[in-house]
C-alpha cells in the first residue's frame, strides 16, 4: 500500500519535473529541475530494489554530469531569457524527429503488456557483489567493450582541450 | 513499532549531537586559533568563554538580513538550505557504537545499515556542492560566482581521488560497501591506517578539500574573494552556510575514524564486552568513537592555523598530477598484493 503510494508520488514528481525541464524558459531552471528529475529516478531504482543503480545513479548523473552542466550555465551567464532565432527548416526537422521519437515510445507502451506483470525474478540486482559477478562473467565482452568506448572518449576529450603546441 | 520509535530518537539526538558539536566547533577553532598564536581566545562570555556559541547564535539571528536587488530570491534562500541538509545526511548510514540492549532487544547504534553505506557518502558528498553553486550564482555577484566555481572543480577533481582510495580499503575488507562491516573488520588494533597510509593521506588531503577547509579554502579565500560564494549572504544564511562547514568537518572527521581508525574499535573491546554489561560497553564504545573524532576535528584545525593557503593552479595539479595517480596505483598494488599472496 505505502510502496504504491510512494510509486505514485515519485512518478508524478519525475513526469513533472521532466516537463518543467523542457518548458522552462531559464536554462538554469531546466537544469535543476533535471537533477530533480534524476532523484525521483533514483528513488524508483531504490523501489525496484536495486540500491547500488540508485547511488551510482546519483554520484554520476545527478553529483558529476549535472554539477558539469551547471557550471556551464553559470559560466556562459545563460540566465537572459533570450529566444535564439530558429528556421523553418529546422522547426520541421525538430518536429519530424520529434514524432518519430514519439512512435517508439508509442510502439513498446503498446506492445508491453502492463496486465499481467510479473516482477523480475532476480532480487539481488541491488548487491554490489552481484552486479560484480554478473558484469565480469556473463556480460565480460560489452562491459569490456564500452569501457573501450569511455577511453576512446576521454582520449578525444583531451586531445580536443589540449592546447596547439607552438 | 519500537525499532521505528528508537530510530526516531536516534536521529533526533544525531541532529542535536551534530549542531551541538558544530556550535562548539567554533569555540574550539578560536581557542586552538588562540593558542597557536599564544593568545587568550574568547573568554568573556561565561566561564572561559564556554557561551561564545550561543552568543555567536544569537547576533546571528538578530542581524539585518538582505536579499540583494538583482538576485535569485527562491534559489539564494535554497542554496544555504541544499548545503546544510546535505551536511546533515551523512551522518545516517555512520555506525557510532556497539547495540544498546534493552528488554532482552538489540537495537543497533545506526540510523540505516545500507549495503552501499561508502557509496552513500560519495552520494552525498557530490550532491552538497550543488548549495554552494545555487547560492554563489543567485547572488548575482562574481566574486560569488567565482568562489562557487572554485567549489564545484575542486570538489569533482578530489572526489576522483577520494572515490580511488575508499576502492583500496574495499578491497581490504572483504569488499563489502557496509559501513558497519568495515568498522567490524577492524577489529582490536587491525586498523586500516596501517595496511593502508598512504591511501589514509590522499583520503586525508581529499576530506580537507572536500570540506573547504585551509589550504584549501579557496572558495572563500577573503584576500581574493572578499568572502566567496557566501560574500552576499547575511544574518542566519551565512550562519547556515558557516555552520554547514563545521558540520561537514565532524562528519569528515568520523568517516576517516570509521574507515581507516576502526570507528569504534579499541583493543581491549572484546575483554570488555566479556566482562561488562552490554550497556556499558555500548557506551564505551562510542566514547572510543568520539574521541577519534574530537582527534581529527582538532587535526583540521591544527592544519588551518599552521599551513598557507595553496594557489588555485597548484590544488589542481595537487588533485589531478599527483593524488589522482598515486590513488590508482596504491589501488593497483593493493589488488596486486592480494592475489599474489592469496590473502
Amino acid at each position: 500500500m505505502e510502496s504504491t503510494i510512494l510509486f505514485y508520488l515519485l512518478s508524478a514528481m519525475s513526469v513533472i519535473s521532466a516537463l518543467f525541464v523542457v518548458f522552462s524558459r531559464s536554462p538554469i531552471y531546466s537544469v535543476l529541475s533535471l537533477i530533480v528529475c534524476f532523484f525521483t529516478i533514483a528513488g524508483h531504482y531504490i523501489m525496484l530494489n536495486a540500491q547500488f543503480l540508485a547511488i551510482i545513479h546519483i554520484i554520476v548523473y545527478a553529483g558529476a554530469i549535472m554539477v558539469l552542466m551547471l557550471f556551464t550555465v553559470m559560466l556562459l551567464n545563460l540566465n537572459q531569457e533570450v529566444s535564439v532565432h530558429k528556421f523553418n527548416l529546422t522547426k520541421l526537422m525538430a518536429v519530424f524527429t520529434g514524432g518519430l521519437l514519439f512512435l517508439v515510445i508509442v510502439a513498446s507502451v503498446k506492445s508491453s503488456t502492463l496486465a499481467n506483470y510479473q516482477a523480475p525474478a532476480y532480487l539481488n540486482i541491488g548487491n554490489a557483489e552481484d552486479i560484480g559477478m554478473k558484469l565480469f562473467t556473463d556480460y565480460l565482452l560489452p562491459f569490456e567493450i564500452s569501457s573501450v568506448l569511455f577511453v576512446s572518449a576521454m582520449i578525444s576529450a583531451v586531445l580536443l582541450a589540449k592546447k596547439e603546441i607552438k | 513499532m519500537e525499532i521505528i520509535l528508537f530510530k526516531t530518537i536516534l536521529v533526533l539526538v544525531l541532529f542535536l549531537i551534530s549542531l551541538g558539536i558544530a556550535a562548539y566547533s567554533t569555540y574550539a577553532e578560536r581557542k586552538v586559533a588562540a593558542f597557536l598564536q599564544d593568545r587568550i581566545g574568547p573568554d568573556r562570555a561565561g566561564p572561559f568563554g564556554l557561551l561564545q556559541p550561543i552568543a555567536d547564535g544569537v547576533k546571528m539571528f538578530l542581524k539585518e538580513e538582505i536579499i540583494p536587488n538583482h538576485s535569485n530570491r527562491w534559489l539564494f534562500i535554497l542554496g544555504p538550505c541544499i548545503f546544510m541538509l546535505t551536511a546533515l545526511m551523512t551522518s545516517a548510514v555512520i555506525p557510532w557504537g556497539l547495540p544498546l540492549e534493552f528488554d532482552g532487544t538489540k537495537y543497533a547504534l545506526q540510523v540505516a545499515d545500507i549495503n552501499i553505506g561508502v557509496l552513500y557518502i560519495m552520494g552525498v558528498l557530490s550532491v552538497g556542492v550543488y548549495g554552494i553553486m545555487i547560492g554563489g550564482w543567485a547572488s548575482n555577484n562574481k566574486y560569488a560566482l567565482l568562489g562557487a566555481i572554485r567549489a564545484s572543480s575542486q570538489m569533482i577533481s578530489y572526489e576522483l581521488a577520494m572515490g580511488m582510495s575508499i576502492i583500496s580499503i574495499l578491497l581490504i575488507s572483504d569488499g563489502s560497501l557496509s559501513l558497519s562491516h568495515i568498522v567490524e573488520s577492524q577489529k582490536g588494533m587491525n586498523w586500516n591506517v596501517f595496511y593502508q597510509p598512504l591511501g589514509f593521506l590522499i583520503f586525508l588531503i581529499c576530506a580537507f578539500a572536500e570540506a573547504n577547509r585551509t589550504p584549501f579554502d579557496l572558495p572563500e579565500s577573503e584576500s581574493e574573494l572578499i568572502g566567496g560564494y557566501h560574500t552576499e549572504y547575511s544574518s542566519m544564511k551565512l550562519g547556515l552556510f558557516l555552520f554547514a562547514e563545521y558540520i561537514n568537518m565532524f562528519i569528515s572527521s568520523t568517516v576517516i575514524s570509521c574507515l581507516y581508525f576502526g570507528g569504534y574499535q579499541f583493543p581491549g573491546l572484546a575483554y570488555l564486552s566479556a566482562h561488562l554489561p552490554a550497556n556499558v560497553v555500548s557506551i564505551i564504545s562510542i566514547g572510543a568513537l568520539f574521541t577519534k573524532v574530537f582527534f581529527f576535528i582538532f587535526f583540521f584545525m591544527w592544519v588551518r592555523w599552521t599551513i598557507p593557503r595553496f594557489r588555485y593552479d597548484q590544488l589542481m595539479r595537487l588533485g589531478w598530477q599527483v593524488l589522482l595517480p598515486l590513488s590508482i596505483a596504491n589501488m593497483l598494488i593493493t589488488g596486486g598484493v592480494i592475489t599474489f599472496f592469496n590473502l
